[in-house]
């Protein structure tokens, strides 16, 4: 990319999801502690969002770094089909050894959206509630280029 | 180095037409964006300054200079207008977020005198938006 300008595409995503903050490697003294009323025993739900950046260069002739319909409905596919209306501890292999906070989740999603080959994914934010929110951008080394 | 942000907003219609593509193509990429008679939106445009607060003032810049600038050069460019037809800068561009957000860039960065553009963001809707950055990556942020 030699512009001298950086643009980034961003999209916002809506899931409704439930979680329980339990690690089977904690006693039940120490997971009542670490996560407070986020372990209680039947988990509970958020609606979260999901920002999902891009970046690349403008094709000219569309004005666009991604056409929103392609990265829409890569994201339907490998995330919100995943995520939207089921519990994060049950229904989620990622989930399965990983406690599903949204720093996990965070992560998750980004490793299911670096192939999204049309675009570069720079970054994910999820917010848990309006008042929480976490980003991941990748690790250095992994190299996450379309 | 502090970022300081002001919001605006202002509202605009628009339509995705590329006249080198045929009618179907055109319909096939830009969907109901390309709509005969074009259609609007309530933007929200984030313009993010960094710089040091003056010792005096403990100001980067003063955001009321900020203010004029901004409603000399976007809105009364952008604010009611139609982004096709009477947005010189925009001629022969889709007015896509991420075109108007890179135009917007072109046309603050010369004005700010105090501190230096950090981001402009622009939001079409609350779930799309675009960010125009200095490309760090190319040498281009090392002023």
């Amino acid at each position: 990319m030699n512009s001298p300008l950086k643009v980034e595409l961003g999209r916002r995503y809506h899931f409704s999801a439930s979680h329980r903050l339990h690690s089977p490697q904690l006693s039940e003294e120490e997971n009542c502690r670490v996560f407070g009323k986020c372990n209680n025993p039947y988990g509970h739900g958020h609606n979260y969002v999901v920002e999902v950046s891009m970046s690349g260069d403008i094709d000219p002739a569309t004005g666009m770094i991604a056409n929103l319909a392609d990265l829409d409905s890569f994201v339907e596919r490998h995330v919100l089909e995943e995520f939207d209306h089921k519990s994060l501890n049950e229904d989620a292999p990622a989930f399965r050894a990983k406690v599903p906070t949204t720093e996990n989740l965070c992560i998750e999603i980004f490793q299911r959206l670096k192939s999204f080959h049309k675009a570069k994914l720079e970054r994910i934010r999820v917010e848990e509630t309006g008042n929480n929110s976490f980003e991941y951008a990748g690790d250095s080394l992994e190299g996450n280029q379309p | 180095m502090v970022l300081l942000t002001r919001k605006i907003e202002f509202s605009a219609s628009h339509r995705y037409h590329n006249p080198n593509l045929s009618a179907e193509e055109n319909r096939r990429i830009f969907g109901k964006c390309n709509n005969p008679h074009g259609h609007g939106h309530n933007y929200t445009l984030q313009v993010t300054i960094e710089g040091e607060p003056d010792p005096v003032t403990g100001m980067v810049l003063d955001l009321k200079e900020l203010k004029e600038i901004l409603e000399s050069e976007v809105m009364q460019r952008m604010d009611h207008r139609h982004l096709n037809y009477e947005v010189a800068e925009l001629a022969g561009q889709i007015p896509t977020c991420e075109n108007i957000a890179r135009v917007i860039w072109q046309l603050l960065e010369p004005k700010i005198t105090q501190g230096r553009l950090h981001r402009v963001r622009l939001y079409e809707s609350p779930d799309l938006f675009a960010d125009c950055y200095r490309n760090v990556a190319n040498g281009a942020g090392k002023s």
